[in-house]
């Protein structure tokens, strides 16, 4: 079937299948920076935002998206380049597979919480796992991206 | 120094984190993709398999079973050739040793279809007793490998009939007699898990054949020329047919040191011609490739009572499941690279079995068997010192190794000839460490309320630089014709940022600006052989490799700018820009290369070096925590982690920061939440994030990181290793703790909030 959505500014019409999921959806049409690291909606990687909300694309159906307004990083570099400078300054991102999903989270977090504490962003940032830094450097990165913010 | 010892940013930084498409899944495009049928049980046989039903389902492009494949035997382990694992794997075996082990490759125009067909395989099998527990391993009955062809590089000590894939021991001194001399006794078994990797990107690879009719094969690997070995042999192919290209990789941590999905692909694109691609999801990752090797260590000190260590003993045993990749040799570094840190005892023993069990394979893994002994002695020592009434960090000052000292389990050590252990601040490292957690105001316990009470523990490790005289690396400069270079590496960037570190050497050398050097890593085409990324390898083998190559290539910048300039070679220098005389004249790198590239006098200079260490200099950690303990949950949170780290000169310290940050996470997963847990019948019921809990965010408390540097003689700048030794401190420094705060030893790991209230219950 076909659905119309809002891929990063563009208007588009996607063939999926009734049963796939948004974030194979969107690889296959080219959208590479999403990635996959779970399939149970339990690691962060394949964060996305519909409607400006961060979502877990690969248990979202793609067929949920329909109408909607889907934001991947690679429509908000500029933003995310500058978080990443700010996550590369510390060394805190390592593999970076997990660094999309993780962005996409802390922008959103930088949207919705006014001044946040640092127990505020844990928690926020919780359902983004990471298995190379150790997140405290990621914290520390945060606190400086959103001093200056 | 302009580089050396200054946090630079990761070259690839920006690039990964802002989500280019990279890693190997992003790059290859409508390949046929292929599923693996596996094994639901834990042992059998297959007595028949039909495909035909499947084979015609349309969008099936082909499928093997165990009498489509070649008939040689070979091991996954990615190690130097020849292997210390035995080969005891074919690609397809008619025996299923594992729930998980592969019974048939499907390949399909689509996911979907290989699902599909996968569906339609009709197998029976010969169910037989699967054998789960290590323990019971060699007196079982079932002879998990009793084939015959299956083959030893080296005498291991394997012994099939009674499930034994390798044995080892060693020993310093007479243990009986110092025993017998002793003034004090511990005897105690601890039990370390199976721990999974949880790195990031799966396991992946995919493969064509290229225009020259070559297979080319890109995976997500800690080891492409490894790769390109352990193919050609499974496959029965020359090497020289084989390219292996390693691009962006999203987490190793030891896993993707094991060849596990590289020959799916490579098989059928070698009998078919067509690109096809594997991505193991979740699952698979967890329940079919591998996991840390479970142990059993039975540790036995003797000492006196003003806590002189004269004799430490460890019987261990381990599992290493269907397949003995890396079993021996992480057996063996279990005991090598723990027992010479307390190389005032006298004698000291070390040895045992690791058993062939039908479970997944068990493999390499950060730490590599030394995350398991750190966890039996250190506990050990830990409760010698409780049972002497003495600190824990006195009793270690008193036994420690120190520099200039020497031990004949260093590695490198040959008969009567003991290596000495050239750089080392370890006593300074808990002196530090001590500090930082503030142990004389905590130790050993604070009563919070009624019912919470905070401990502290601590625990010291080392690992090792490499492997002596066995690890290789060659690196490669080449001056390119605009006067930049390109660094040709064979080690792998897994995440952790050596392409950065060792191009912030190269540019050391050459006096240049990062930019103006191209990392080239890894392509078996075009790099210079690597063993590749693994047993604290990249930074001290690669760097010294580095140098070498760097330092070969300005000595030829030199004698060709001094032939320009008419001058002999000992009248000129180099300052990164310009070769210049003593008397003025110079000219620039640019000029040079641009003159190189022209004409019948044109010439490459390609700088190179190759280094391979005969001893394997160990960096150290004390690493301390807080816990606070909950006596009527036995719920342990973490409150503090403090790491002081001799990893000697530290190359870069932001990312050794990370490196140490990760790793102590890493190891505090080991320690409070990660099992590998199996049902009766062998089932991994594992084999999610939701069930195999790595830590988040909120369960790792703080984390402080110092480093007290040491110089290596032998290093690169004097740099050590740091990859593997930060995950091995937090099993016996939050068990301690926990000791310290409630009185409970928890001896097996992980150390779960259960484990605490029972003994806490057992001690009323």
């Amino acid at each position: 079937m076909e659905i119309k959505v809002t891929i990063n500014n563009e208007d588009k019409i996607l063939n999926i299948e009734y049963d796939e999921f948004l974030s194979e959806v969107l690889r296959k049409y080219g959208y590479l920076s999403v990635k996959k690291g779970c399939d149970t909606g339990s690691c962060g990687l394949c964060t996305i935002w519909i409607d400006a909300k961060p979502i877990l694309s690969c248990s979202t159906l793609a067929i949920k998206a329909n109408g909607k307004n889907i934001t991947t990083i690679e429509g908000v570099q500029k933003e995310a380049t500058e978080f990443a400078e700010f996550l590369v300054n510390e060394g805190a991102e390592q593999c970076g597979f997990c660094s999309p999903g993780f962005i996409m989270t802390v922008l959103a977090m930088k949207r919705e919480l006014k001044n946040p504490t640092k127990d505020d962003i844990i928690h926020y940032l919780t359902g983004n796992l990471c298995r190379c830094t150790g997140y405290v450097g990621q914290l520390r990165a945060i606190l400086k991206y959103m001093e200056v913010v | 120094m302009d580089f050396v010892s200054k946090s630079v940013k990761k070259i690839d930084g920006m690039d990964i984190a802002t989500g280019k498409p990279l890693y190997t899944d992003d790059l290859c495009h409508n390949p046929l993709v292929i599923k693996i049928l596996r094994s639901p049980h834990a042992f059998g046989k297959i007595i028949n398999i039909d495909t035909k039903k499947a084979k015609t389902l349309p969008g099936v492009e082909c499928i093997f079973t165990h009498e489509d494949v070649p008939k040689e035997r070979f091991t996954l382990a990615g190690q130097s050739y020849p292997e210390p694992s035995p080969y005891d794997r074919l690609i397809l075996d008619e025996y299923v040793r594992y729930v998980g082990d592969e019974v048939a490759i499907v390949a399909a125009v689509d996911e979907k279809t290989a699902l599909r067909a996968m569906k339609l395989i009709k197998v029976d099998y010969e169910v037989f007793e699967p054998v789960i527990d290590f323990e019971e391993a060699h007196t079982h009955g079932s002879t998990i490998h009793p084939e015959d062809d299956l083959k030893v590089n080296f005498p291991i000590g394997t012994d099939t009939d009674n499930n034994i894939a390798a044995s080892y021991e060693v020993y310093t001194g007479n243990v009986e007699e110092e025993l017998e001399k002793s003034e004090v006794i511990i005897e105690k078994s601890y039990y370390t898990q199976a721990q999974a990797h949880g790195m990031m990107e799966t396991y992946r690879a995919y493969s064509y054949m290229d225009h020259n009719n070559r297979l080319t094969i890109v995976s997500s690997t800690q080891i492409p020329f490894h790769v390109r070995r352990i193919v050609a042999k499974a496959l029965q192919i020359p090497q020289s047919k084989i390219r292996v290209i390693k691009p962006r990789i999203g987490g190793g941590f030891g896993g993707k040191q094991t060849a596990s999905v590289e020959i799916f692909p490579a098989l059928v694109t070698l009998k078919t011609g067509k690109a096809a691609k594997i991505v193991y999801d979740r699952k698979e990752t967890f329940s079919c490739s591998t996991a840390r090797h479970p142990m059993k260590m039975t540790v036995k000190i003797g000492a006196d009572t003003d806590g002189t260590i004269n004799v430490i003993d460890i019987k261990a045993l381990s599992d290493t499941g269907a397949y003995g990749e890396h079993a021996w040799t992480v057996f063996s570094v279990a005991g090598n690279k723990v027992l010479p840190l307390y190389n005032k005892a006298k004698a000291l023993r070390y040895g045992g079995n690791v058993l062939y069990t039908n479970k997944m394979p068990s493999g390499a893994l950060r730490g590599y068997g030394v995350t398991q002994g750190i966890f039996s002695l250190e506990s050990a020592i830990n409760e010698l010192a409780s049972q002497l009434n003495m600190d824990p960090t006195i009793l270690r000052e008193k036994n420690l190794i120190r520099e200039g000292d020497s031990h004949p389990l260093l590695c490198g050590s040959t008969d009567n000839n003991p290596v000495t252990l050239t750089s080392c601040t370890l006593h300074e490292c808990i002196r530090r460490g001590k500090e930082l957690i503030k142990w004389d105001e905590k130790y050993p316990a604070q009563v919070i309320s009624d019912s919470k009470v905070r401990g502290v523990g601590m625990a010291i490790t080392m690992q090792g630089s490499g492997i002596a005289n066995i690890d290789t690396a060659s690196a490669l400069i080449k001056l390119n014709d605009n006067g930049f270079y390109t660094l040709l590496l064979g080690s792998t960037d897994m995440g952790t940022g050596c392409d950065t570190i060792l191009c912030q050497m190269a540019a050391e050398v050459l006096s240049t600006d990062m930019d103006k050097i191209i990392v080239h890593s890894a392509d078996t085409d075009i790099s210079p052989y690597d063993t590749g990324s693994y047993a604290s390898s990249t930074t001290y083998v690669t760097g010294n490799a580095v140098i070498k190559a760097a330092t070969d290539l300005k000595e030829q910048i030199l004698k060709v700018g001094a032939e320009y300039l008419y001058e002999s070679v000992e009248n000129v220098s180099f300052d990164g820009i310009y070769v210049k005389t003593n008397s003025g004249k110079e000219i620039s790198l640019d000029e040079i290369s641009q003159n190189l590239a022209l004409g019948p006098q044109g010439e490459t200079l390609m700088g190179k070096g190759t280094f391979g260490g005969d001893t394997s200099p160990p960096p150290f950690i004390a690493g301390f925590c807080e816990v606070e303990v909950d006596k009527e949950t036995g719920k342990i949170d973490l409150i503090d982690y403090v790491a002081v780290v001799d990893c000697g000169t530290v190359i870069n310290p932001n990312l050794a920061r990370i490196q140490v940050e990760g790793g102590i996470v890493q190891g505090i997963g080991m320690a409070m939440y990660e099992n590998v847990a199996h049902a009766k019948n062998g089932q991994m019921i594992t084999n999610t994030f939701m069930q195999y809990k790595i830590p988040c965010r909120k369960d790792i408390g703080n984390i402080t990181v110092d480093f007290q540097s040491s110089y290596e003689p032998t290093g690169p700048f004097g740099a050590k290793s740091i990859g593997e030794v930060v995950i091995n401190t937090p099993p016996p420094a939050i068990a301690h703790a926990v000791y310290n705060a409630v009185g409970v030893n928890v001896r097996s790991l992980p150390i779960t909030p259960e484990k605490v209230l029972m003994g806490i219950l057992e001690n009323k």
